[in-house]
């Protein structure tokens, strides 16, 4: 399910998937299974770590934000001169696994910056909702 | 004017900036004098965001005697829009690889 005809600043994923948390934690978190469904990496899941996503048309360079194993992952996404910030989060159902990608463009200049921004980006990407709604 | 979503992003990264952005969305046209009031800030930073965000397509001045009135531009937002819609596409895709990945990690 994808939002962005309303979270126009935002782009977030949410697709209920019938496998535990863990299992789509290894997929999400070692680079072998990452390359298969995403891209070659060098990906590891530390705090500060930086690392390339490479495809054909070119890289993603990235740096890991946040991991709690099994819950939350979250890393900076630069292409194209444009920074961004992908997180996942896991959460458990009776049937498997809620997973939601939230990616939030605005340049992370630093970690306080970053988090301070969620919060604000997310209030504004909200009050836009409806001034969006009106251009189309 | 063509602004590029890069352009955008930074512009808009600016808490104060955004917050004043968000009010001419909000409330419409204001004065230097209005948005300087309510930003928290000095007026001649208030007047430079308001720089930056019309360097950027993102609000109109209008000069009416000594007072200048500011206005946003939403439709500078739509390359924005460009981008969440391409990404959207590109995630959608790669869950359905993940899924059949996690499969895949079954056999």
């Amino acid at each position: 399910m994808n939002e962005t005809s309303t979270e126009t600043l935002s782009v977030i994923v949410e697709r209920e998937i019938p496998y535990p948390p863990e299992k789509i934690w290894r997929a999400l978190t070692q680079p072998h299974l990452i390359e298969e469904w995403l891209m070659k990496n060098d990906f590891k899941p530390v705090v500060g770590h930086r690392f390339d996503l490479r495809a054909d048309w070119g890289a993603v360079d990235c740096q890991v934000l946040a991991v709690e194993p099994n819950k939350t992952l979250s890393y900076t996404w630069g292409a194209y001169g444009l920074e961004s910030v992908v997180t996942w989060t896991l959460t458990p159902t009776g049937a498997g696994t809620l997973l939601r990608m939230e990616q939030s463009g605005f340049r992370p200049d630093q970690q306080q910056a970053y988090q301070g921004a969620t919060g604000g980006w997310q209030r504004f990407v909200g009050g836009l909702e409806r001034v969006v709604a009106g251009l189309e | 004017m063509h602004t590029t979503p890069d352009t955008l992003f930074k512009t808009l990264a600016d808490p104060t900036r955004r917050a004043i952005f968000e009010r001419l969305t909000r409330d419409g046209e204001q004065t230097v004098r209005i948005l300087t009031d309510r930003a928290g800030v000095s007026q001649p930073a208030v007047s430079k965001h308001l720089r930056i965000l019309k360097q950027a397509g993102l609000v109109r001045d209008r000069h009416e005697g000594r007072q200048t009135h500011y206005s946003a531009q939403l439709g500078a937002l739509a390359p924005l829009i460009d981008w969440t819609s391409q990404m959207a596409g590109f995630w959608q895709s790669r869950f359905d690889h993940l899924e059949d990945l996690l499969k895949r990690m079954d056999q």
